[in-house]
């Protein structure tokens, strides 16, 4: 307390700039005048009693200094005087201060920028209620390589019993189609338990979220709306709970309307852009009790017991499944290996951009290291330069911490102001810069330049700035005084030390910057494999459209429900559209079968069950699937190897036929031609029986640009119908106006569908890549960065030198060397430079390329050509910056050089 | 000074409240004169640093100040204790005692004291 009141007073008078000299003055006048009085009283002389009073007060000028101190703040004037001097020295040289600044602006700046999504999409938690308590559950079954296979009923509730989790909720992700409005609207709709508002711990705005207990076996015809979709499609109806909206022909009643800042929890951000909920307990038919075997792939998060780690909760979990094994042993074989892993939600839904988000603040850190080993460069550069300076200031009597002081307060300013420079080109630029990141990135919508990110670049400059302002204010700051002065001002000579540092700054940049480089050859090697793949499918000049059948719980209202009536509408609505103009060709199929476009959530892996290979239910193999019309193959340009595909002919009527892909032939029939094989399949949507297998094409690269394997099985649409559908159109359309157009022939057909997401297969394909385009493009970017800078560096260091050695070779030429000679000499030292900087450059390199395997694609993370022709491309770059200086040497004029030394 | 400032200080200071709080205000030179008489000479004090103290105090809030004339009717800065002042003498009379009984029962244990 009375600390502090004390420090603030001092801090006001500071700031006001009060003194209190006057009153100390006349305080201690009197105090002698008084004390020489009482002196004279005993008998001293006038003179004696005067000088006994001065005695005894003691020495009035180191008293005044510390009443001055007491009065004030001195700590902090001495800073605001380092801080006036420092910026009269920056002023003074413009030309240095600016390229530090610059220079720090640019690693300060992209090393904020990187922050500043890593901040939003790593940091942040999510925006609910205790986030670390909700866990997304993953249950793989290693044994048959099926990943994600979700849980059944039996299972869902062993979870719900476990006392592991407060609330344990399925979602599935899809769209709805809103009907009964103007426009029949198609939204992003999620079907959830009723447990999946308190999974997320939030409540609705208005009215109420689901009952978490609700035990409606299938639909209870409840919904809750986000705020958007109340506001778009009801105009903000303040009695809106209670009311009725149609989903696909079905009649819901709304319950609540969530708050505006509600986010859904998803990967993607059409998943976060969820407008509608609708509850269900996931087993439509109450009459038979739902079977353990049967899983559900939908994804599923829970909510922890407080205070229950994900740690602690996956070892109980594992225990449970231990128990579960051994109670079930028909439906959990031990060759299946049936595992459940927990993961912290917000963890999950970043997912594999983690590894590249870090990769590429790795990449930046790199840049900031080499902008600081610059600069740090620069301010040893300078130190020779001022060398008389703090030689003098030295001689006059300041302490040699006061001049570490002085020159730390220097780089420190020059550091701020970089970091601030850089980070207002950020706060300037953010719009444009946002435009670069992919969209597909998670969380990119919650990305801001916030107080936050300003705190990190500051703090950032200051650790800078003091990390390598000090080695130069120290190094700076060291002199011999005689040698120094009498030298008139070139502190050559006590400059060994520091020639000796900016050796191993420059190897130190070189070394960086070789890192950087190899790290941004791999991923532009990796980008460029991936580019240039092949395909397998053609994707120039296709355009998708989606659409969704009207999908109602209650089959009977279902005007789509068999392959026959669907076929109907579809062959209606693909002749319509081979009218507009443009269009050469169409097809049509389920969303699955859209090659790089769908989400994770279209149910799609299903077991497959060969004839004569007989095995249990829970060891099934699974397999890819889709729902294609014959025309499907002859668009995307797939080949056809063996057998035939569909045609016309084949209808629901008639024997149910599949085609699959090479990978597909080699895994499940190895040595046998599969083509006559019958498989079954099970679906919803699917007749039980056999299905033969027709036909065999090659692979194709539509799941995944860096896995041409991944075994498919397509079957016939006008044999097993799908709701929700891609149409394909190849030919020369205009991509702006086909969305309309499409949807009026839709619409023609039938008024109630929606039409949406038109895109050109080409786009598609950019956009599968964008996430490893913008770490390309970064990590790039980045190295061109180092590498200038590292050449920046070499650059001035061997001018450095040239300089420092100017007699030595004027002395040299004089005594007759040839010009070839200091060339040499001079470009040796680059060399040497280089060599070293090069050698541990590779052996950092080897380390990144290890740690960032798991980014590249078909490329060896040692791959040699890379890390030979990085080093090439430094050593040329070092050796043509080096031979300017190199130039000026030779050139040196001996007489004039001499005379002037 | 500069050998053994805290302990002085600290002592000073409370030398100071103690003198304050027996004779009512004071200026500086009054204080001094007081320390003097009481410590009978043996502490060697430049009187000078009574005055950085004082501001030190009265930063504090332990003492205040203000003009007022001196006994040969002079202008002369005169302190005062605070109620602050006051409880912080109250405070440390008592800790001080406290140490110096504790040391002084320390000084009287002899060996043979011991069990």
């Amino acid at each position: 307390m009375r600390f502090l009141r004390r420090f603030f007073i001092r801090l006001w008078n500071f700031a006001t700039g009060r003194r209190a000299d006057q009153r100390f003055r006349e305080e201690l006048a009197e105090h002698l005048a008084l004390q020489t009085e009482e002196n004279l009283r005993s008998g001293m002389s006038p003179a004696e009693a005067r000088r006994q009073a001065a005695l005894k007060l003691g020495a009035a000028q180191a008293i005044r200094e510390h009443h001055n101190a007491e009065q004030r703040l001195p700590f902090a004037e001495n800073l605001l005087l380092d801080l006036r001097y420092a910026f009269r020295m920056l002023s003074r040289s413009p030309g240095f201060s600016l390229i530090v600044i610059a220079t720090m602006a640019l690693g300060i700046g992209a090393t904020t920028a990187i922050y500043s999504v890593i901040d939003a999409t790593l940091l942040h938690p999510l925006p609910y209620p205790n986030p670390s308590e909700i866990v997304h559950i993953e249950t793989n079954l290693p044994g048959v390589g099926a990943h994600d296979v979700g849980f059944s009923i039996p299972e869902l509730r062993d979870l719900q019993n476990s006392e592991i989790f407060q609330y344990v909720s399925f979602c599935f992700h899809g769209s709805e189609n809103v009907t009964g409005s103007a426009q029949p609207t198609h939204i992003a709709g999620a079907t959830v338990s009723p447990s999946y508002f308190a999974v997320l711990g939030v409540d609705a705005a208005l009215g109420r979220t689901f009952d978490p207990h609700d035990p409606s076996p299938g639909s209870n015809g409840e919904v809750v709306i986000s705020d958007g979709l109340w506001k778009r499609a009801f105009g903000a109806d303040p009695y809106i709970v209670g009311k009725s909206l149609r989903l696909d022909n079905d009649l819901f009643q709304i319950v609540g309307v969530m708050s505006a800042s509600f986010r859904d929890q998803g990967q993607t951000s059409e998943e976060r852009g969820t407008e509608l909920w609708a509850a269900d307990g996931f087993y439509g038919d109450p009459s038979s009790p739902p079977m353990r075997g049967t899983r559900l792939q939908y994804d599923t998060i829970a909510r922890l017991q407080p205070g229950l780690s994900p740690q602690a909760a996956q070892v109980r979990l594992d225990a449970l499944i231990a128990s579960l094994k051994k109670q079930y042993p028909a439906d959990y074989p031990p060759q299946a290996g049936w595992t459940i892993h927990l993961t912290p939600l917000a963890e999950s839904l970043v997912g594999n951009v983690r590894q590249s988000l870090l990769l590429l603040f790795g990449a930046v850190d790199l840049v900031l290291l080499i902008s600081c080993v610059n600069v740090a460069n620069l301010l040893l550069a300078r130190a020779s330069a001022r060398g008389r300076e703090m030689a003098v200031r030295q001689a006059l009597g300041a302490a040699r911490s006061r001049l570490v002081r002085q020159l730390l307060t220097e780089s420190l300013l020059l550091f701020v102001l970089g970091g601030l420079t850089g980070f207002a080109i950020l706060f300037f630029a953010r719009k444009f810069l946002l435009q670069l990141v992919p969209e597909s990135l998670p969380r990119l919508n919650d990305i801001s330049i916030s107080w936050g990110v300003l705190t990190f670049a500051i703090v950032v400059s200051v650790a800078a700035g003091a990390i390598f302002g000090l080695a130069p204010a120290w190094l700076t700051s060291r002199l011999d005084l005689t040698t120094t002065l009498r030298q008139e001002g070139r502190g050559s000579n006590g400059s060994r030390r520091r020639t000796g540092l900016r050796h191993v700054l420059v190897i130190g940049e070189l070394a960086l910057s070789l890192m950087l480089m190899v790290a941004a050859g791999l991923l532009l090697r990796s980008f460029w494999d991936l580019f240039k793949v092949q395909l397998g499918f053609n994707p120039t000049r296709v355009m998708a459209i989606e659409t969704t059948l009207p999908n109602p719980n209650d089959p009977n209202t279902d005007i789509y429900h068999t392959a026959t009536q669907e076929s109907v509408f579809l062959r209606e609505a693909l002749r319509r559209i081979r009218t507009l103009p443009g269009v050469e060709e169409t097809a049509v199929s389920d969303r699955a079968a859209l090659p790089l476009g769908h989400g994770q959530n279209d149910l799609r892996q299903r077991p497959l069950i060969r004839e004569g290979q007989e095995v249990q239910s829970s060891q099934l193999p699974r397999i890819d699937t889709s729902i294609v019309s014959p025309e499907y193959f002859h668009v995307l340009g797939m080949t056809l190897l063996r057998g035939r595909l569909f045609v016309d002919q084949d209808l629901e009527d008639t024997p149910s036929i599949a085609v699959i892909n090479q990978a597909a032939a080699r895994t499940y029939w190895p040595n046998q031609d599969p083509v006559g094989k019958r498989v079954m399949v099970r679906s919803r949507v699917a007749k039980p029986g056999w299905t033969m297998i027709v036909g065999i094409i090659a692979d194709a690269r539509t799941e995944s640009l860096a896995d041409a394997g991944i075994p498919q099985m397509y079957f016939d649409l006008y044999q097993r119908p799908a709701k929700f559908l891609a149409l394909y159109l190849r030919g020369q359309v205009d991509p702006a106006a086909i969305s309309a157009q499409v949807r009026t022939q839709i619409q023609a057909v039938n008024p109630e569908l929606p039409v949406f997401h038109a895109e050109t297969l080409d786009d598609v394909l950019s956009s599968s890549l964008s996430v490893r385009r913008f770490s390309m493009e970064m990590v790039a970017l980045f190295a061109a960065t180092a590498l200038l800078l590292a050449a920046l560096g070499i650059y001035g260091t061997i001018s450095f030198l040239v300089n420092e050695q100017s007699r030595e070779i004027a002395i040299r030429l004089a005594l007759g060397a040839q010009k070839r000679d200091v060339l040499k000499m001079v470009l040796r030292q680059g060399l040497n430079l280089v060599a070293v900087g090069a050698g541990v450059g590779l052996v950092g390199a080897f380390i990144v390329s290890h740690l960032m395997a798991g980014l590249l694609y078909g490329v060896s993370p040692y791959d040699l050509s890379i890390f030979g022709g990085v080093t090439a491309v430094l050593t040329a770059v070092a050796i043509a910056t080096s031979y300017v200086p190199a130039l000026r040497a030779m050139r040196l004029d001996p007489i004039t050089t001499l005379q002037s030394a | 000074m500069k050998e053994k400032p805290d302990v002085l200080q600290g002592t000073l200071a409370l030398m100071v409240l103690k003198t304050l709080d027996v004779l009512g205000p004071q200026h500086g030179y009054g204080i001094a004169r007081r320390i003097e008489q009481i410590s009978g000479d043996i502490l060697a004090l430049n009187q000078g640093t009574l005055y950085p103290l004082l501001l030190k105090l009265e930063n504090e809030g332990s003492i205040a100040s203000q003009w007022g004339a001196s006994e040969n009717n002079r202008r002369a800065r005169f302190y005062r204790l605070t109620a602050t002042g006051r409880k912080q003498l109250q405070k440390e009379t008592r800790d001080w005692n406290q140490t110096a009984a504790i040391i002084a029962r320390f000084f009287e244990v002899k060996a043979e004291d011991l069990p």
